[in-house]
């Protein structure tokens, strides 16, 4: 006897946008390539139903100071270039895959090294030179600072189309004019609630941002780390935008290694937590696990720091994309 | 929801005007005011201002050149639907209205198919107007089958249960709210169920609350589409908020703002 197996497929009504980074010099840029993210017309990797028609991509984490607070495991691989953001894109891209270079511009903390604007897009403008990917520029956290910086910055890269975070609820202004008038898209971020994250967004549509332009990035927690509430709102965020909710249809962007490399199961060595194995192939795996995690929830860029966690990210990907095993 | 401005209407004294003298000005002003308020369509009728379908294809033509705006066109008589039907530019289009009438069913469905246009039929045969549920659901039922027969999917169907004025017909009301419920039981997906919520405050003097009121009640019975006046405020603020509460938009604190915006994207 056989069973027939319901057909489930469904046909969502909504396509969640598509969203190119980037600029080749045709485009107005000096980028080598560009990186398009989202498009999708069903949920993450469901390609019996709908389509995925670009893949998720893995961005690289560089600093503009040398990262002194990162643990050792995921510090040491860079250890020739922490100095130079330059030198560090150049390893992220041409020895470890990376597809997109995000710099985090944490030198402008006013109360870490405290750079000034000028100094955060000198190191813009050296990774720009280094590699061809294009680019993320991630501000300090600190509000006022960020609103000093950015402007320098933003224009320093007119035209490479770069993406730019964060905007929040309480900080949108200064970024969406700069998005406009320097042609970079933006990150809208909110603290793992939907209802925020819809409200950063319509906030920037408001002062005329273009919803095409948005990528949600919707706070990301490491495994073990409230996880699974940040990947049920991917979910319904994902959900409600290819439903036909055009405020939150966009690209999603997860903020991996920051947060993984926080926390002791990645980073304690094994002489305070024994039993729990080598921390040089913890870390790394904790890294990816966390990043498969997102991956299922809907993320389109992940933003990562150790070069084998980014390897072996990479690989899944390309699996779930169908592309078979190696 | 599928709001349906319906204030391009010769049953007004300024567009009856404008189609008379050819002045596209009033025409102009509400197709702008309505699309930025956030209607998905503009309907538009002739009424009895003239009987031509050259005045039809006229006003089609002025929202057009005014606004992207989907077009509703508006007529009682097929051959003014098809001129308003031949005018438009490719946008999508929404035939207001047939009737469960047999043969103006049969044509009107025609048209939708030539013209892919979605199609409004009211609840209503030869027979005029139901007052009851029965009627009513019967009415919808046969249009919906029809249509779907003659090619038309559930989301290209409006039923329309015929909406009274409160005033004149108080028990009606209660008929139309449980027709509503019946008609979200005829498919999955079920066809849209609009009305003419206008028609429900007629000669009130609390006419705003009367819509409002009646509007939000229909939503929670499932009602999806309204023929209304778009540009009161309050209105789309009740229909944001009923929205929300169904939990079919996720809650924002700008959340009319949010509705607003996406209308519009």
């Amino acid at each position: 006897m056989t069973i027939e197996i319901p057909d489930v497929k469904k046909n969502w009504p909504h396509t969640i946008n598509a969203v190119t980074i980037g600029a080749i010099s045709e485009q107005g840029g000096t980028r080598a390539s560009t990186v398009t993210v989202g498009g999708e017309t069903t949920l993450p990797f469901y390609h019996f139903e709908g389509a995925m028609p670009h893949k998720p991509v893995v961005a690289m984490e560089v600093w503009d100071v040398p990262a002194e607070d990162w643990p050792d495991p995921v510090r040491d691989p860079f250890a020739d270039v922490l100095g130079d953001p330059g030198s560090w894109a150049k390893t992220c891209v041409e020895e470890c895959g990376a597809e997109l270079i995000c710099l985090r511009l944490q030198g402008c903390d006013p109360n870490g090294a405290n750079h000034s604007p000028d100094q955060a897009a000198a190191a813009a403008k050296r990774v720009a030179e280094s590699v061809g990917v294009p680019l993320i520029i991630w501000g300090c956290g600190n509000d006022d600072k960020d609103n000093e910086v950015f402007p320098v910055v933003a224009e320093a890269l007119s035209g490479e189309n770069c993406l730019l975070g964060t905007i929040t609820e309480d900080n949108y202004k200064t970024l969406t004019a700069l998005g406009t008038a320097y042609g970079h898209k933006l990150i809208a971020e909110s603290p793992v609630d939907i209802n925020m994250a819809k409200q950063v967004n319509i906030l920037a549509l408001d002062v005329g941002y273009p919803a095409e332009n948005l990528l949600i990035y919707p706070s990301t927690g490491a495994l073990g780390y409230g996880i699974e509430y940040v990947y049920s709102i991917m979910e319904r965020l994902r959900i409600a935008g290819l439903k036909g909710d055009k405020v939150v249809a966009m690209p999603m962007l997860c903020d991996i290694g920051v947060e993984v490399w926080g926390v002791k199961e990645a980073k304690a060595p094994e002489s305070e937590v024994p039993g729990w194995g080598d921390v040089r192939a913890r870390g790394p795996m904790w890294e990816a696990s966390t990043a498969m995690v997102y991956l299922l929830a809907g993320a389109d860029v992940l933003i990562m720091r150790h070069p084998e966690a980014v390897r072996m990210t990479k690989r899944t990907i390309v699996r779930l994309m169908g592309g078979g095993a190696e | 929801m599928i709001l349906i401005g319906e204030r391009i209407n010769a049953g007004f004294k300024d567009i009856a005007a404008a189609i008379r003298e050819k002045d596209p000005t009033a025409v102009q002003k509400w197709a702008k005011l309505q699309a930025e308020a956030g209607a998905n369509y503009l309907d538009v009728n002739i009424g009895a201002a003239s009987r031509d379908p050259a005045d039809m294809a006229w006003l089609v033509e002025t929202v057009q050149q005014t606004v992207p705006t989907k077009i509703s066109v508006d007529s009682t008589k097929i051959d003014v639907i098809e001129a308003g039907l031949e005018a438009i530019d490719g946008r999508g289009a929404l035939i207001n209205s047939t009737t469960a009438d047999p043969g103006k069913l049969e044509k009107l469905i025609t048209l939708a198919v030539k013209h892919d246009a979605s199609l409004l039929g009211l609840a209503m045969d030869e027979r005029g107007s139901p007052q009851n549920v029965e009627r009513r659901v019967e009415n919808g039922a046969m249009i919906f089958m029809a249509a779907t027969e003659g090619g038309l999917p559930p989301d290209r169907i409006l039923l329309d249960p015929i909406l009274m004025p409160i005033k004149f017909m108080q028990e009606q009301a209660p008929n139309v709210l449980e027709t509503i419920a019946q008609y979200t039981n005829l498919s999955d997906p079920p066809p849209h169920i609009s009305v003419g919520l206008s028609n429900i405050g007629s000669k009130t003097t609390e006419r705003g609350r009367i819509v409002r009121t009646f509007l939000v009640m229909a939503m929670a019975h499932g009602l999806d589409a309204a023929i209304c006046n778009v540009c009161d405020e309050e209105l789309i603020a009740a229909v944001a908020t009923a929205e929300l509460i169904l939990n079919k938009e996720i809650y924002s604190d700008s959340y009319v703002r949010a509705f607003q915006v996406r209308q519009r994207l």
